[in-house]
């Protein structure tokens, strides 16, 4: 399994290197026709108003943070920072900001940091990129009512800025957020939503809502040479057969794809060079609710993960558009164990496991799924008949989107399956397993295991970077052995672009998130589009 | 007339009223809402401090009657509320959707009369014939085909082989454009026309009226043109009435599968969110373009046929 896990991975590598080897001589000029697939409408053009991916899609062309995501590394990095240097205990930040003008000509200062900072955490404009302050020192405070602004954003000089954070964590993983940008403390607060006024390579200049957003070229973006593209345009296409015909006849340039897509797609002669492929950081699992008593015992859940063959499902359902799930890091992760092994499909061993825990007459539970196609009702569908080899009955609770999030924060709910970040910042997303996080917050199987905390808060305050990363990886083994979950599979991120579309990267964070301003297009793009 | 437009205008407003009790009740008792969906995002799962003050800035906190009081007392005042969504009013948030909708129904509407009434005139005409039984069969097949799956017929004929027409998107002032969804949204309409307009121009031809004119000598595209087509009419305007009417709510799959800017899928959208507000909204302006088709429908039955007294 590992070796496939190995292969795999090397191969979407592979793919992708492909994909940005041919990158030597971008060319300049020309539009990109992009796709937003998570349905046909934004719900703002300001970021920090919205959680959600599809607006962060078009975010990413018209902003920038303090940090960024490099794909390549899998790291933060600076971006509107040029420098920054850390104090002796590891919390203060001195960031230094480099020359860079928003697209109203506004010049970056202090200030803007600042301002947006505060802003983005102020409790009663309730905006959802406040989740990006929370590590900030004065953040609490000002949240709760007891402070006017946040105490561990400072002002040194008008370049220079120092933030404070509550622990030895990298703010890198926050700040770098789409959903923290820096704004321009002069423009106009009401306007954020309908003329954007961002730091970003593009900017706006047409917006049809529930249709498409075209973007151009920001002449005076602060890195030198890019954007490399015109214009840019974001097609708002929810409808997967849509994009299909639409790619398939050269109206867009790139598009996402699902299962069906993507099975197709790697068997068409005319299509297999072009695809990029990645593991996404989100972890695929059905989460087991402590309230029922059998859930209680590690042994049932393990024997669930013995039950059923995720393979077979991956391969036959998801047509091999995932990985299989070994533990809740995603192997990305550099915490993620290579040698840790997956749970066998063994329904002999699962068997035994229950019987040794007492539920040798079997036992039965309701899955609360939505329909979606790889982390839903298909999928519980498919694992009913496994799991009644074993004894266990599984009944669906078929639900949408919004009340499945309501069912698990209301705990009402037996098991549910769901698609859940897990990554990229290790620390982070483990943390949401501790037993003092909340169910509300993201520990919604309710996981409490001394041993584990321990390992995280030693985590917390190790400086050592390689020794913090094992500590984790230890959390995270400990977490794959009481399978709190069944581990089915990390998403398998898939694009198709046109052979002349140059610069796309493989985010593991979301593959539709691209740096648009690295994106090129060759001579042998659509006249209308060279 | 001003009087019976003046009656069916106040009409209207126990049928909004109820619409928008109706919407109320059924989003007050199913499970799910706004602040819940904010959390089924995955990555970006919202905070529960902002939900908490997210809640509290909606009013969704308040009671059920006291949500419904506010929000019929900003109706009285024509303002239909904040959309959760996207913090702006809600008019806002619906009136660029109103003419890319408004066009849809139109042009489908078109495509369905110039298409399907004739197919039904001459259908009538032979009855029994092979076209008559050939143009039944398109009704039928008309009438049954699922939206999703002939819009993509249509996209993968027209604009993928032959590569006349985009397969999506939307321009304003793009006729191009507009092709495909219109028609894909027409066929049902049309295949509902042809099929009334035969049955209609079939009855009015066996009329004693129409075989006394006959008798009279009266040379038979006359007849058709000045006996059969006028009594025809009405029944033809009914039925195109109440399909334009529909059309814009109906519109939800085409407008998807085209990524076309409509009511239809920002009703969708909303839904999916439990941006309560916007779907409100979205279902009065549906309803209400309903009601005023049929409005005007009512009066063009006076000046089509003297006998229909409107006041």
């Amino acid at each position: 399994m590992l070796t496939r896990l190995s292969l795999m991975a090397a191969l979407a590598l592979g793919t992708a290197t492909a994909a940005l080897a041919q990158d030597a001589t971008p060319r300049d000029g020309g539009t990109f026709v992009f796709t937003a697939p998570y349905g046909n409408s934004i719900t703002s053009l300001d970021i920090t108003a919205t959680p959600h991916t599809q607006d962060e899609i078009v975010a990413k062309a018209l902003n920038r943070s303090l940090y960024k995501w490099n794909p390549e590394s899998g790291k933060p990095e600076l971006d509107l920072a040029e420098s920054v240097e850390k104090s002796a205990d590891g919390k203060t930040y001195t960031y230094k900001l480099r020359d860079a003008s928003f697209h109203n000509g506004d010049k970056l200062d202090a200030d803007d940091v600042v301002w947006s900072y505060n802003r983005l955490a102020d409790p009663k404009k309730a905006l959802p990129g406040a989740e990006q302050m929370l590590q900030i020192e004065g953040v609490a405070e000002f949240q709760a009512g007891t402070a006017d602004h946040i105490a561990g954003v400072k002002k040194i000089d008008d370049k220079t800025v120092e933030i404070t954070v509550t622990n030895l964590a990298d703010p890198g993983w926050n700040l770098m957020s789409n959903y923290a940008p820096i704004y321009s403390k002069d423009y106009p607060e009401d306007q954020l939503a309908s003329k954007p006024n961002g730091l970003g390579p593009f900017k706006l200049a047409n917006y049809v809502p529930g249709s498409k957003v075209e973007l151009v070229k920001f002449d005076d973006y602060y890195e030198e040479g890019k954007p490399h593209l015109a214009k840019l345009d974001i097609m708002l296409m929810g409808e997967a057969a849509a994009r299909d015909v639409a790619f398939r006849n050269g109206e867009i340039d790139a598009n996402v794809l699902g299962p069906v897509q993507y099975e197709a797609y790697t068997q068409d002669p005319a299509l297999k060079d072009n695809i990029l492929e990645v593991a996404e950081v989100y972890t695929r699992n059905i989460g087991f609710n402590p309230k029922v008593e059998a859930f209680k015992d590690k042994r049932v859940r393990q024997a669930i993960n013995h039950a059923i063959n995720s393979e077979l499902i991956i391969q036959k359902l998801l047509k091999n558009k995932a990985y299989p799930a070994v533990s809740w890091l995603p192997t990305s992760s550099p915490a993620f164990d290579k040698d840790a092994k997956p749970y066998a499909y063994d329904p002999e061993k699962a068997k035994a496991l229950l019987k040794e825990a007492g539920y040798e007459t079997g036992l039965k539970f309701a899955v609360t799924a939505t329909d979606n196609e790889s982390w839903g009702l298909p999928i519980v569908e498919a694992i009913i008949p496994m799991l009644a080899k074993v004894g266990v009955e599984v009944t669906t609770d078929p639900v949408d989107g919004s009340v499945l999030s309501d069912k698990i924060l209301s705990d009402n709910f037996e098991a549910y399956i769901w698609s859940n970040s897990s990554g990229p910042d290790p620390l982070k997303y483990l943390t949401c397993f501790k037993s003092t996080t909340s169910q509300s917050a993201c520990n919604y199987v309710k996981f409490a295991n001394p041993e584990y905390d321990k390992l995280l808060e030693a985590a917390g305050q190790e400086t050592d970077p390689a020794k913090q990363n094992d500590l984790l990886r230890q959390a995270n083994n400990l977490f794959q052995e009481e399978a709190p979950v069944w581990f089915f599979n990390y998403n398998k991120a898939v694009m198709a672009y046109q052979p002349w579309v140059h610069g796309l990267k493989p985010n593991a964070m979301e593959l539709a998130i691209q740096d648009y301003e690295d994106i090129w297009v060759d001579e042998n793009a659509p006249t209308a589009r060279q | 007339m001003m009087r019976f437009i003046l009656r069916r205008t106040l009409q209207m407003i126990p049928t909004m009223l109820a619409v928008v009790l109706i919407i109320f009740v059924i989003f007050s008792v199913v499970p799910g809402s706004f602040i819940t969906s904010l959390m089924s995002e995955g990555r970006n799962a919202t905070n529960a401090q902002v939900l908490t003050h997210l809640n509290e800035q909606f009013g969704l906190d308040q009671p059920l009657l006291v949500r419904l009081w506010n929000y019929l007392w900003g109706l009285a005042h024509f303002d239909l509320g904040i959309s959760y969504r996207t913090r702006e009013p809600v008019w806002n948030v619906i009136e660029p959707r109103l003419w890319p909708s408004i066009k849809l129904a139109l042009c489908a509407m078109g495509f369905a009369a110039v298409v399907g009434i004739p197919l039904g005139f001459l259908a009538a005409l032979k009855p029994g014939s092979v076209f008559d039984s050939g143009t039944m069969v398109v009704a039928v097949s008309g009438l049954s085909l699922p939206e999703f799956w002939f819009g993509l017929l249509l996209m993968y004929v027209f604009a993928l082989n032959l590569g006349w027409l985009p397969s999506f998107g939307y321009q304003p002032g793009s006729i191009r454009h507009i092709i495909l969804p219109a028609i894909a949204l027409g066929v049902s309409p049309m295949a509902l026309l042809a099929r009334t307009t035969r049955a209609g121009v079939l009855d009015v031809m066996n009329a004693d009226f129409v075989r006394t004119a006959r008798a009279k000598g009266l040379a038979e595209p006359r007849l058709v043109r000045s006996h059969v087509a006028r009594n025809v009419l009405v029944l033809i305007l009914t039925t195109m009435g109440l399909q334009i009417g529909a059309l814009m709510g109906q519109a939800i799959v085409v407008e998807k599968l085209f990524s076309w800017p409509g009511i239809g899928s920002l009703l969708v959208d909303s839904v999916s969110v439990r941006d309560i507000p916007v779907v409100q909204g979205a279902v009065l302006v549906i309803v209400l373009w309903f009601l005023v088709i049929n409005m005007l429908v009512d009066i063009t039955y006076a000046l089509i046929d003297p006998r229909i007294k409107v006041g």
